[in-house]
């Protein structure tokens, strides 16, 4: 046995670590595009104490180490570029706490979004937590580390301003706690009244820590959802559509979406907008707030709300499956995207893009704007299914995804969850002055540079 | 493999490890071992990774395939349209495997017994029908039904109590029902499942002839496992005999008056087997039986019906043992799901359950807390 595996096995035990080929190859790799690049070894950690003791171990060996949860970025983020090691952070998946007064959760860093989502529809059935689109096995803190969105994101912001503590395990080994947690047993705040320090965790990609626990907001569970949906065929329109929509504070989340099949969808924008209530009279005059916003384009016969019910089960589903189902369109298991945050008046521009980009390569496209903070700012999905048993057609989407970042870039958008290129084109556009800042931050939290290398690389 | 050109379309996604509330991890191997290889979309990818010659068939990939408990979990809440293959591409990949030699010892071992003695116990075909003294009922002499215990209900302990409650209350609804006794063989569905294709056609072609031979028109049978074989697969090979599980002949005696139940005051749940559930969905029948005891209270687990957990018996681990009894075991997780429920009896409705679920009650120390008993002896009994 190797040296780094006794010690690991004297950590987490014989169960918890591997160096076989066969997790070896899993484990380098994920579901998008990029190139696989196998770890040394993978581990399952289940207490704070051992992610410790492996940090530790990782800085006395000098070997990187990348934390995963379920590796569903799908932007080879947990892809170990230099080898190292793997945590798969899934074994820690308790759910410590739930405050049901002051709306929050306190989970183990690999607690997934579908043991929440079911413990609290079970346990604390009027609150409810902001669960993405991602499949119900992707993790809360791999979430938050992304700055990933959910149903509740256009009322509340990314699902990481949700964030209301952290424990990390520091690149050097120490624990530290980031909130209100580092001073009492509450986790309400991650930041304010104090310096947010939480801002060193968050958006890195987890090249600065791991994240051991997360504390995360939750929301009131109305008794009732409902969603409709506005279809216009002018692209134009839909930044003034979602500013009407907005205006009213009367939706849950609003998403808009476009795509060439089946036929009945091409050429449409359909704005999707949820509604929730605790009375049918609650329901009715949030509806009718919105009908009325959009009664100009109504009478203008540019859109009109068309018949949800065929989709109804679909969209009110939480996960929606239906976005895995995605990748299966080219019958081959894959697709990828890139998701620029920008500002919703650029939606024409992108979706313009999106048709072009799938002519250009010959892909299948499917477009997704999901408004941010009541229109502050829209996450612009662009994705492209591919066939896993087709190279050629893997190369294709490979370069209308980086087409499509490098296109957002120059208009002014922030790349979300991106891929080591686009970090490299993102770090290109920053603020000299903001890279440094961010070299200062990695150097000193990562001294000997074991957290994830290859990303966020600024120095 | 016959299924190959599919293999590389799963996502990964991940929904197949998941009941349908995503309240816990409902994969048996992947609660147990941890690692996403031994997931439905690990198994996915790593056996196109195969085919594609990216890595070698190794023992630890063998274990990998030969731990799925084929409890269908996957197939029933995988996304995708090719999700009622996933049991199939999986048996095929273990075919090939066998063909190549490339199988763990136990299971190496589990084909070699039923090879030789015609049953995995390795006992003596004469001991087949010992679990019937005492119930009065009469080997198979060209009546309406056949009784067709299977090799769990035959040769183990527990599963042996369950043959002997189920035919002694068949034998009471005054059915016109025998046994084979040593005549019966081996039904083969884990032999499939295990991937020992030639051995399976062997088991089933001799049964399919037995049958026809001694003119069986109708089955019961107590084991899931043997009923998911006889309606799938045993029609392909020529059968034409009908096949029921013993719960659905129970339902409809107790509808009809010809099973009059015992009286039960106690709080009971049910556990779902998989070959009954999820492969030949059947799940009213056992709950319809339970529903009309006298002073029953019936309470479900968490997971239930489509989203039940495995005992870990299935897909042949119940010989192979390969996902052990440790605490993090499916037998003993559902023994824990049970007793949150409050329950006092959890009933059974296949003898591989009732061995797996009965051993890991007393792995969990208790014993003084829950019964794991099976239907009919719910019915027979008073509580």
């Amino acid at each position: 046995m190797d040296r780094i595996l006794d010690a690991l096995v004297q950590i987490v035990g014989e169960g918890g670590v591997s160096n076989r080929p066969e997790e070896l190859w899993y484990y380098g790799r994920d579901p998008g595009v990029m190139d696989p690049h196998e770890p040394d070894y993978v581990v399952t950690p289940r207490t704070t104490e051992q992610v410790q003791e492996i940090v530790r171990l990782a800085n006395r060996e000098g070997i990187p180490i990348v934390p995963m949860g379920n590796g569903m970025a799908l932007t080879g983020l947990v892809i170990p570029l230099k080898g190292g090691i793997v945590l798969d952070m899934k074994r820690m998946d308790r759910i410590l706490e739930v405050n049901e007064r002051a709306r929050y959760a306190l989970v183990e860093g690999g607690t997934s979004q579908g043991k929440l989502k079911a413990y609290l529809e079970e346990h604390h059935p009027t609150v409810r937590h902001s669960i993405p689109d991602a499949p119900p096995t992707t993790t809360i803190a791999a979430n938050v580390a992304i700055h990933g969105q959910g149903r509740l994101t256009q009322q509340y912001g990314f699902n990481s301003d949700m964030v209301t503590g952290l424990e990390v395990v520091l690149p050097t080994g120490e624990v530290c706690h980031i909130g209100s947690c580092s001073m009492g047993p509450y986790w309400f705040s991650k930041g304010p009244t104090l310096p947010d320090l939480s801002g060193l965790f968050l958006g890195w990609l987890g090249t600065t820590g791991i994240i051991t626990k997360v504390g995360i907001r939750l929301y009131p569970r109305k008794k009732m959802r409902d969603v409709e949906i506005f279809a216009t065929d002018r692209d134009d329109l839909v930044p003034e559509i979602i500013h009407r929509v907005t205006h009213t504070e009367m939706t849950e989340d609003i998403t808009v979406w476009f795509q060439p099949r089946p036929l009945m969808f091409k050429d449409n924008n359909h704005v999707t907008i949820y509604f929730t209530a605790d009375t049918d009279e609650e329901m009715e005059f949030k509806k009718l707030m919105v009908w009325d916003a959009l009664r100009e384009f109504m009478d203008s016969k540019d859109g009109g709300f068309m018949s949800v019910q065929p989709l109804r089960e679909t969209l009110l589903e939480m996960p929606q499956r239906s976005i895995a189902a995605f990748a299966d369109v080219p019958k081959g298991g894959g697709f990828e995207y890139s998701g620029p945050i920008t500002l919703v008046d650029e939606y024409p521009a992108y979706a313009e893009k999106v048709k072009q980009l799938a002519s250009k390569y010959n892909v299948v496209y499917s477009g997704t704007a999901r408004m941010i903070s009541g229109g502050h700012a829209m996450m612009f999905g662009i994705s492209f299914a591919f066939n896993r048993a087709d190279p050629d057609m893997i190369d294709r989407v490979r370069r209308a995804v980086h087409e499509a970042t490098e296109f957002a870039l120059e208009r002014g958008a922030i790349p979300w969850k991106p891929n080591v290129e686009e970090q490299k084109l993102a770090i290109s556009r920053m603020d000299p002055n903001t890279v440094k800042l961010m070299q200062l931050i990695k150097r000193s939290l990562d001294p000997n540079g074991i957290m994830n290398p290859g990303n966020w690389e600024v120095t | 493999m016959e299924h190959a050109n599919i293999v590389h379309r799963c996502f990964r996604c991940g929904y197949c490890k998941f009941p349908g509330d995503y309240s816990d991890l409902n994969c048996p191997p992947h609660t147990v071992f941890g690692w996403d290889t031994y997931s439905c979309g690990g198994r996915m990818w790593l056996i196109n990774a195969w085919l594609n010659q990216e890595i070698e068939a190794t023992p630890h990939f063998a274990e990998i395939l030969f731990s799925c408990v084929a409890c269908a979990n996957c197939q029933e809440h995988c996304v995708y349209p090719f999700k009622e293959d996933l049991l199939t591409i999986f048996e095929e990949a273990k075919t090939e495997l066998v063909n190549a030699g490339i199988v763990p010892p136990p299971v190496r071992d589990y084909f070699k017994a039923v090879h030789i003695s015609g049953n995995p116990y390795k006992l003596p075909q004469e001991q087949r029908g010992h679990w019937a003294q005492g119930t009065g009922l009469e080997e198979y002499s060209g009546q309406e039904y056949l009784l067709y215990a299977g090799c769990v209900a035959s040769y183990d302990e527990v599963g042996m109590r369950m043959a002997r409650s189920v035919g002694s209350l068949l034998k009471e609804a005054s059915l016109s029902i025998g046994y084979l006794g040593n005549r019966e063989n081996c039904d083969g569905n884990e032999v499939k499942t295990l991937g020992e294709a030639g051995l399976f056609s062997f088991l089933a072609e001799k049964n399919v002839r037995a049958f026809e031979e001694l003119g069986v028109k109708k089955v019961i049978t107590v084991d899931p496992h043997a009923l998911n074989v006889f309606r799938k697969e045993y029609p392909k090979l020529g059968a034409e005999f009908q096949a029921w599980h013993f719960s659905e002949i129970l339902q409809k005696a107790v509808k009809e008056g010809r099973i009059v139940p015992r009286r039960c005051e106690l709080t009971v749940t049910y556990h779902d087997p998989c070959y009954l559930g999820r492969h030949n969905r059947i799940f009213g029948s056992p709950r319809s039986v339970l529903r009309a005891i006298p002073g029953l209270r019936f309470v479900e687990m968490r997971r239930s019906k489509e989203n039940s957990l495995c005992c870990g018996g299935g897909g042949g681990n119940f010989f192979t043992d390969m996902l052990g009894s440790g605490p993090e075991s499916p037998a003993r997780a559902r023994i824990r799901e049970a007793l949150g429920t409050g329950a006092q009896l959890l009933v059974v409705a296949c003898p591989t359950c009732a061995k797996m679920l009965t051993d890991a009650l007393k792995s969990e120390g208790a014993e003084a807390r829950l019964e794991v008993v099976d239907l009919a002896e719910v019915v027979r009994r008073s509580f």
